[in-house]
């Protein structure tokens, strides 16, 4: 049974949720909404993090130093992103070592689509149009979410994503416009990120484990099947101006449902990747481990001169 | 004890929940405790919000205005970091 001062507690947070008012960090909250906040925004944060390292592939092969400069700027962009929503995942009373903990057992998990590889420049391209779109189009709908430091790290990030899909769009318009052997690039490299592009939205609605409560707590504002179906409205078009072939061959305007129907998502791809069998999930876990590994000095560095500090003012003090 | 002994604090106020908490001014006072306090009495009057920040301003550490240039640097030299360098057909230029 409840007692009489967590109902309360419990009717007031219920009570903001309605309203439509932010939970700020000090307030109370459920557990299962924290446990909640913190299994999503870790994840967007470490999707950020492994998501630098398929795009990292290609910053020494980037054709020209204008598109090194772009994809660097980019890259960079992500590494800030990661930390932003670590930043606001910590504020839910967890630390940075155990959310990176999480990651690297495997306990925590990160966007599906960062398990495949970048085989051609053109991938640079499709990642920064398809991916990047897909994470703004879900992003935008998170800028209204329930919890305050959530929402405002969603705020900041897609005002400073807007580059990114324009940079991907870009190459892939030069492409497509290009020689035979390159619009080929651009073809290859948006049928091979099309599918895993729309599995970023997740399950569909009826086999999606947590979003009836998410959408309850209004930490998610949107269901998975309404942002993929807007993501598929508004790159279609995109695809068509290129000049490219549809990847999906089902693709085709709906006149009495006002959006484009089109073919089923391979699902159980999705599930395999999301656990582990993906064609680079052992290489982005390996990769980030040496990274973090080979960072160590660094961080004894940081912890000996904060020892040093500390005793000198002790010394002056005394 | 006069009053330019007492630490100064600065105040921040969130003005509404989801909002971040803006810097308002500062206050002379004998605690962080009594700074709440009187930043509340001083600051939010008439409902200008919903939660208070104070920190001793000799806890700030902040940049020099006249650093400006080599500290905060505008990058002016990458405008490719902002999202009108990239010229697309006009079609999905909404994008």
């Amino acid at each position: 049974m409840q007692s009489v001062d967590s109902a309360a507690e419990q009717a007031e947070f219920d009570r903001k949720i309605a309203e439509e008012q932010k939970i700020e960090p000090t307030d109370w909250m459920p557990d299962d909404y924290r446990k909640n906040l913190i299994r999503q925004m870790s994840q967007h944060a470490h999707s950020e993090v492994i998501g630098m390292q398929p795009e990292g592939n290609w910053i020494t092969r980037a054709p020209t130093l204008r598109r090194k400069a772009v994809l660097l700027a980019k890259v960079q962009d992500e590494a800030g992103h990661g930390l932003y929503l670590y930043s606001a995942t910590e504020t839910l009373g967890i630390s940075r070592s155990e959310l990176i903990d999480a990651l690297q057992t495997g306990k925590a998990k990160y966007a599906s689509i960062f398990n495949y590889p970048t085989l051609s420049w053109a991938d640079v391209g499709a990642i920064g149009w398809l991916v990047d779109g897909a994470a703004i189009v879900n992003q935008i709908s998170l800028q209204r979410t329930s919890y305050g430091p959530y929402s405002r790290a969603m705020i900041r990030i897609c005002k400073e994503e807007s580059f990114h899909q324009r940079q991907g769009y870009e190459i892939m318009y030069a492409l497509a416009k290009g020689t035979p052997e390159q619009k080929q690039m651009a073809q290859d490299a948006m049928n091979r990120f099309w599918w895993p592009s729309l599995m970023m939205f997740g399950p569909h609605d009826s086999e999606s484990a947590h979003s009836g409560r998410s959408m309850k707590w209004k930490i998610k504002r949107q269901s998975n099947d309404d942002l993929r179906q807007k993501f598929i409205d508004q790159t279609v078009p995109q695809i068509e101006v290129l000049g490219l072939e549809m990847p999906d061959p089902e693709i085709k305007w709906n006149e009495e449902r006002g959006h484009y129907d089109s073919g089923e998502i391979n699902w159980e791809e999705f599930y395999q990747v999301i656990n582990g069998s993906g064609p680079c999930n052992h290489q982005r876990i390996k990769h980030h481990k040496a990274a973090h590994d080979n960072g160590e000095w660094v961080r004894e560095a940081v912890r000996a001169y904060r020892a040093k500090q500390n005793q000198k003012a002790a010394e002056s003090a005394a | 004890m006069s009053q330019e002994h007492l630490a100064v604090y600065e105040v921040f106020v969130r003005s509404a929940r989801g909002l971040d908490h803006k810097h308002v001014g500062s206050l002379h006072a004998e605690s962080p405790e009594h700074a709440l306090m009187y930043a509340r009495d001083c600051y939010i009057r008439r409902s200008e919000g919903v939660s208070i920040w104070v920190v001793e301003s000799k806890n700030i550490t902040a940049s020099q205005e006249e650093d400006t240039e080599n500290f905060v640097d505008p990058m002016d030299d990458k405008p490719y970091r902002h999202a009108t360098h990239y010229v697309l057909p006009d079609s999905v230029n909404n994008m």
